[in-house]
């Protein structure tokens, strides 16, 4: 028989008197520290709404406007407070439509606790109303997950979903709740889960590994450190610094790692990947070793893997055992956590200088910026770039905004020239590319940051998916800035369209609602810009409305997004026109 | 260059969990990769369960995988052998009318000379057992085809590792690394 093994109690919470399964969840979230949650009810989840509305003091519930909403929002709250999200959803379709955020979340290692209700245990597999084996269906994109069927296995199972979830390399947990445990009742012992015997979140640093990795950057004359998500997610960003500085290794960063590095750091230099910076792709293929920190060579990094930086040597500082090797084989792995890692290497390398391997990025760079990056940001004529408009999002900010984007060309070209001045402040869909991600999880985002300044960018495309979402952003007076770059294209597909199917724009123009009037509709103050003369101005003041805003900017219909790697091609035959 | 498909034989002790048999097939779903054979069985500690699991695999898949099966939660260890680091055996059951074994000892020699057994005598049909490898398995079953199986059945692998290593030792130390850990 299955159970749930009590691993190692520190700390033990008793209950005097018998409560409810649903009153059991609600307090294994509070000895979570959770305050916020993200949801939508139904039949199966009742006897826990029904709980939430007695602990609404100690616990807020958001209500989302679809279950894809709420779990995006647990995303977002979660990217940026380095917390657990937590989501909570009825049965049936309810669960289902938690799946893409899962998946996403499962690929972009964010933690959430997403809490399902299930129908009674007696009528498992019957097909009754709303039941859905949520575990098959969830199990290739979570983390872990588990049903529970007995009121009494609630407070382990929640203790492990936490534990799961936040440690090593994190992602998402799915609880189902039968109707029946909710209503059942328990003595209620709370007992924080520490340690598994069967998961070993966090590797033991192998000492040899890291005196392999210090000789070969003591070596190396054109170091290149590729810095990924996981430096973020082990707050490793002071030890990066460190490392970089006293090596002189310049560095650069994959969508999901930015942020991590300062970038006005002159050893900074831009984003990897199909429509990342000019230097970075052409130099991996020139450098003469790799330092790949948490991060796990996706193929948008690497483009065609057979000519991918084969003349360098390679050292992978991964925490998942399961990405070492796997796309790009490491001359040297080191199975680790990124900060203990970094901290351990830093101690055995010297200090060095590489003025002239510096000089070569910033040639690089001179090229990307005469050809792409200037005509991008300070057009003269003609409609609105998208670029522009970040820039001017970025100066105004002082690149302290969290940025939050959805998926396409808006999401490249955003995330390319924002500025980001403090960890974690991107929040963006990369690994499973979610259209729809940016207005929910900006939501949750400004629930989980109330200090920084939140901004949403999505296309006229993305935003559509998940619409509905500005009446949470309404209900709750959540000061997220959404701006809408409606260019009435699917602008992604659109550009491969045109460079790839000899412009046959099959499905991807839009004709498109007044998003102003909409956002009217929800009760939201918003505006609309048309021409460069009023950009200024327009983001001036949605940055100074006090709650939420709602800009759309009308910006070039066939604008493309370069630099770009070709589909199949190398990195270093990244174009620029 | 890619390398040649190879036979390879996966093993991992896991926790005892519901649903752990679907996470572990779907690793192999996802890849769309054949499983050969796969056998859950208890071991000698009360509790975890062994995963036995046969697949045709160049070395490099064979290794994703077996990284991809050690990251279930509920996995212990999982190991990936080829032949030469374990003993394995395969259990078959041959069903034949008895009315073959009425005319001489032909069947009775072939069952000696392939190290099988006679499991059942019954009136209409006798049960031969065989352990071995799925070759001599094979054999033995060329050799009684024309005597007219009614019914053949082979079970997947199992096996176990050359070496040394006792379970009950290998999970506490887990157990105490955990604690170290802490």
């Amino acid at each position: 028989m299955e159970t749930l093994v009590k691993e190692h109690p520190r700390q033990t919470i008793v209950t005097p008197k018998r409560i409810s399964g649903s009153e059991a969840i609600i307090l294994s979230l509070l000895e979570e520290g959770v305050k916020d949650v993200f949801g939508y009810p139904g039949g199966a989840i009742m006897p826990l709404y029904d709980e939430l509305y007695k602990y609404e003091d100690k616990l807020t519930h958001y209500l989302m406007r679809h279950e894809q909403g709420a779990v995006h929002a647990a995303q977002g709250f979660s990217r940026v407070s380095s917390k657990v999200g937590v989501c909570i959803a009825t049965s049936g379709p309810g669960a289902t439509n938690l799946i893409t955020g899962i998946a996403d979340a499962q690929l972009d290692s964010t933690p959430l606790v997403c809490i399902t209700g299930q129908v009674p245990s007696n009528l498992l597999g019957t097909s009754a109303f709303q039941e859905i084996d949520i575990i098959g269906i969830s199990m290739p994109v979570v983390k872990w997950n588990f049903q529970v069927t007995k009121a009494e296995e609630i407070p382990q199972a929640l203790a492990k979903a936490f534990y799961i979830a936040a440690s090593g390399r994190p992602g998402p947990v799915l609880i189902d709740i039968t109707k029946d445990a909710q209503f059942g009742e328990l003595n209620f012992v709370y007992e924080k889960c520490e340690g598994l015997r069967s998961y070993k979140p966090v590797p033991k640093l192998d000492i040899s590994q890291i005196g392999r990795a210090a000789t070969l950057i003591n070596k190396a004359q054109k170091p290149l450190i590729l810095c990924g998500h996981g430096v973020l997610l082990s707050k490793a960003e002071k030890a990066l610094l460190a490392f970089a500085e006293k090596t002189q290794t310049p560095v650069a960063s994959t969508l999901l790692g930015l942020s991590a590095f300062p970038p006005n750091n002159p050893l900074y230099v831009g984003m990897l990947g199909m429509h990342g910076n000019y230097g970075p792709n052409v130099k991996t293929n020139e450098a003469d070793l790799l330092i790949a920190v948490g991060m796990r060579f996706d193929d948008r990094v690497t483009g065609n893997l057979d000519f991918y930086a084969k003349q360098a040597k390679v050292i992978h500082i991964e925490i998942d055992q399961s990405e070492i090797d796997k796309n790009v084989k490491a001359d040297v792995a080191v199975l680790a956590d990124a900060k203990q890692a970094l901290l351990a290497i830093t101690a055995l390398v010297g200090e060095t200088k590489r003025n002239k391997w510096l000089a070569e990025f910033k040639a690089c760079d001179a090229i990307e910026e005469a050809k792409v990056g200037g005509k991008e940001r300070y057009p003269t004529s003609g409609e609105i770039k998208m670029a522009e408009v970040v820039k001017l999002i970025s100066e105004k900010t002082n690149g302290n905004a969290v940025l939050v984007t959805d998926v396409g060309q808006h999401q490249m070209i955003a995330n390319r020239y924002y500025k980001f001045n403090t960890p974690n402040s991107i929040v963006t869909s990369g690994g499973l590319g979610t259209m729809g991600f940016a207005l929910p999880s900006a939501i949750g985002a400004g629930i989980g940051d109330k200090e920084r300044e939140i901004i949403a960018i999505a296309g006229d495309g993305g935003i559509q998916m998940t619409i509905q979402e500005l009446g949470a952003l309404a209900q709750y007076n959540v000061p997220v800035k959404v701006i809408v770059l409606n260019n009435g294209f699917l602008g992604m597909v659109r550009q491969w369209q045109q460079l790839f199917f000899e412009k046959r724009y099959a499905f991807t123009e839009m004709a498109n609602p007044d998003f102003v009037a909409i956002a009217k509709g929800y009760g939201l103050d918003s505006a609309k810009v048309l021409a460069r003369e009023e950009l200024d101005a327009a983001i001036e003041k949605m940055l100074d409305h006090k709650g939420p805003y709602l800009l759309e900017i009308k910006v070039e219909q066939e604008e493309n997004v370069f630099p770009m790697v070709p589909p199949g091609a190398s990195v270093s035959d990244v174009i620029l026109e | 260059m890619e390398e040649e498909n190879k036979q390879f034989t996966i093993s991992a002790l896991t926790e005892n969990k519901a649903g752990l048999l679907n996470g572990v097939t779907i690793i192999f779903t996802r890849r769309k990769m054949n499983i050969e054979s796969i056998n859950v069985s208890e071991t000698e500690v009360e509790g975890v369960s062994r995963y036995t699991i046969v697949i045709s695999a160049t070395r490099h898949q064979a290794e994703l995988v077996v990284k991809q099966i050690n990251k279930l939660i509920e996995v212990l260890a999982a190991f990936l052998y080829d032949e030469n680091d374990i003993y394995y055996q395969e259990l078959a059951m041959f069903k034949l009318p008895t009315e073959a074994f009425l005319n001489g000892n032909k069947i009775e020699k072939i069952v000696r000379n392939n190290g099988a057994r006679i499991l059942v005598i019954e009136e209409d049909h006798i049960i031969i057992e065989k352990t071995g490898h799925r070759k001599e398995i094979r054999e033995l079953f060329e050799h009684l085809k024309p005597y007219g199986v009614l019914e053949f059945v082979r079970s997947g692998r199992i096996a176990i590792s050359k070496s040394k290593r006792k379970t009950d030792i290998f999970l506490r130390e887990l157990e105490a690394e955990n604690l170290n850990n802490l």
